[in-house]
């Protein structure tokens, strides 16, 4: 669905700096390289299998199935991953391939703080430096996380710019690759930014529908009606669909974060209320003003409080292959405390996201029928904080 | 010829930047007019954008503070028209690609053709993606700025060949800001350019002293300074004019 220069459609392309242009084009041809090694594939099989715990469970969440009465529901559980996450998928990937390229050093982005421990993690793991640039805000609503991070070995730099969440911190990770390039791999943690990083981390994402679709047909004998993940950037997302793009009787529906709702500016609903422009790196859809003015965007999820979305994604909205749908604060600690009250998994918020339109969505099927939810992480890390939106002070 | 090739006929061209409305567009009118009376032969002008990220801390904080004031694309439009009846040198814009593609591209460069601006300049538009906007550029005869990296190596001569207006070398890896020390070995990288074109070029990032400005106009077309007007700016605020002057004057006796 690529062609040169990592276009999806109109999406996509490589808009930075020159001073980066020929880190990108080193770091493609090594992937280009490595994606059909044979070794490189069986390590990073390895790791997925010994030290990550794949395959995650595709588990039939009967309960919630039962009390909801209609499309039988079943649930990814990326949560189950080592570091809690889908992130670990992408993370172990690209500090393989940027191992293989004589890199010393890693660093990231991290928005709710997933991404940055598990590219902590896979840094320790691999004996590489690891840097990681959190927003001051999220390191705040993720205090857990940064000391995991730095436990793991890895410095946490507090981003203090703009908004001082996820946006500024790949904005702050890219302006520190443009310093240092030798020896350092830029480990994007999402479907976004310049071209080789929307491919490369879908690639290493696509894991989770590989194994969606073997699951499924062990289990059922057949391909699920439809598939629902939450969206910031979109990598567990275009994970959770990509095998199932060509199947077009699935359906694939992401779940942006609507934060107070999508008739308000504190919204991160890029797909509802954003419009086609080029940043960090990419040409996508992002929310931004008349003049282009990337907006100050809000959700409860520090992980899917982003601007804009993977150029992927822009692309499957475009040609009506995925739906994408905004689900607001409320709904989504509504959802966290249904899953667990139901099912015994406390999901991440930003998966609450899809649990809630999944919520919706059950009801109006016939029993029939077949979802999966992909849970792209545990919601351990957001006690705290919905707790706190219930209007209860906990400390951690 | 571009009235930017021209700007570098009179010696080594000393190339002063702004960001517009910081502190306000008032003030943006009178430091440009005082850089151009000072000796500028180029002026860039930076139209704010909320995340710039090729920049350091410092034009980060002029971008903020000039959006903060309500500098839009709209009033930069305005100063620009007002600013063409005195000022003869010039102007090039240097900002973002969202805030080209957000206005319309058509729309923007056709009315930098109407206020007379010369180029522009886009940090985060490499040779592979300057058709998103050269096909406009070259209708409407605004010359679109390439940049060549310390990083470039391998992609200098492909660069400079189609390169226009003048080149914008970059004279170290990160973002601007003002350096103490410059290490690329920018002869070379200049030696390389010239093999391969006869457009002009200029170093800019970190260039902030008389000393550091002679230096890379002598093994270049010119010198670029950012940074340290927008520092002055940030420093003296509605009286930064004659500060700038005064700066951008000591920096064209140097490299004169």
């Amino acid at each position: 669905m690529t062609n040169k220069q990592g276009r999806f459609g109109i999406h996509g392309g490589q808009y930075i700096p020159e001073t980066l242009m020929n880190a990108v084009i080193e770091l493609e041809e090594a992937y280009e390289h490595y994606k059909n090694d044979e070794e490189f594939n069986r390590e990073l099989s390895t790791l997925f299998n010994e030290y990550a715990g794949r395959p995650s469970r595709l588990y039939y969440a009967k309960k919630m199935t039962e009390d909801l009465g209609g499309a039988k529901i079943y649930l990814k559980r990326e949560d189950l991953n080592h570091t809690g996450a889908h992130k670990i998928n992408n993370v172990l990937g690209q500090a393989l391939l940027a191992k293989k390229m004589g890199k010393t050093r890693l660093i990231a982005e991290t928005g709710a703080g997933q991404h940055g421990v598990a590219t902590a993690t896979a840094a320790a793991l691999m004996g590489m430096e690891c840097v990681v640039f959190m927003g001051e805000e999220d390191t705040k609503r993720q205090a857990l996380n940064v000391y995991r991070m730095r436990l793991l070995g890895a410095e946490v730099i507090p981003v203090t710019t703009g908004t001082a969440t996820l946006k500024d911190a790949v904005s702050e990770a890219m302006r520190e690759w443009t310093s240092r390039i030798a020896d350092t791999h830029y480990c994007l943690g999402s479907v976004m930014g310049p071209h080789p990083f929307p491919t490369i981390v879908r690639d290493f994402q696509a894991v989770i529908s590989k194994e969606i679709k073997e699951q499924m047909l062990e289990k059922e004998g057949r391909l699920p009606d439809a598939v629902v993940a939450c969206v910031g950037g979109g990598s567990n997302a275009i994970g959770s669909f990509y095998h199932f793009i060509e199947d077009k009787d699935v359906r694939l529906i992401g779940c942006e974060a609507a934060g107070r709702g999508i008739d308000t500016f504190e919204t991160a609903a890029t797909i509802a209320t954003g419009k086609l422009g080029i940043f960090h790196g990419m040409k996508s859809y992002f929310c931004q003003d008349e003049y282009g003015q990337i907006a100050p965007v809000y959700s409860i999820s520090a992980g899917l409080d982003y601007p804009g979305v993977g150029p992927e994604h822009a692309h499957l909205h475009d040609i009506g292959r995925a739906e994408y749908v905004p689900v607001t604060d409320e709904e989504a600690v509504n959802a966290f405390e249904y899953l667990a009250k139901t099912e015994g998994i406390i999901p991440a918020i930003e998966s609450s996201h899809a649990v809630a339109h999944a919520m919706k969505l059950a009801p109006q099927l016939d029993k029939d029928k077949i979802m999966v939810i992909t849970i792209s992480g545990r919601g351990d890390k957001d006690c705290a904080a919905i707790a706190r939106y219930r209007g209860e002070d906990i400390h951690e | 010829m571009s009235s930017i090739k021209k700007a570098f006929e009179n010696g080594k061209a000393f190339i002063a930047f702004v960001t517009c409305g910081d502190p306000d567009l008032e003030t943006t009118k009178k430091i440009v007019k005082a850089a151009a009376e000072n000796g500028a032969d180029i002026i860039e002008l930076g139209i704010p954008f909320s995340d710039p990220t090729a920049e350091g801390p410092v034009i980060q904080g002029a971008n903020l503070r000039a959006l903060s004031a309500g500098t839009t694309t709209d009033k930069v439009f305005d100063l620009v028209n007002e600013l063409k009846e005195d000022v003869k040198i010039p102007l090039v814009f240097m900002t973002y690609a969202n805030v080209v593609f957000s206005y319309g591209t058509e729309r923007f460069i056709r009315k930098c053709k109407e206020t007379d601006i010369a180029g522009i300049i886009i940090p985060d538009l490499p040779f592979e993606e300057k058709e998103e906007f050269l096909p406009v550029c070259h209708e409407y005869e605004i010359d679109l700025v390439s940049l060549i990296a310390p990083t470039s190596e391998n992609r200098i001569a492909m660069i400079a060949k189609e390169a226009e207006g003048f080149i914008y070398i970059v004279s170290s890896l990160g973002v601007t800001g003002v350096r103490s020390e410059i290490n690329t070995d920018l002869n070379s990288i200049v030696k390389m350019v010239r093999e391969n074109t006869d457009v002009p070029c200029a170093i800019g990032f970190g260039i902030s002293t008389p000393e550091q400005a002679k230096k890379m106009a002598d093994i270049s077309d010119g010198a670029i300074v950012g940074s340290a007007i927008v520092k002055l700016i940030a420093q003296y605020g509605k009286d930064a004019p004659s500060h700038v002057g005064e700066y951008v004057k000591s920096m064209k006796d140097a490299i004169r």
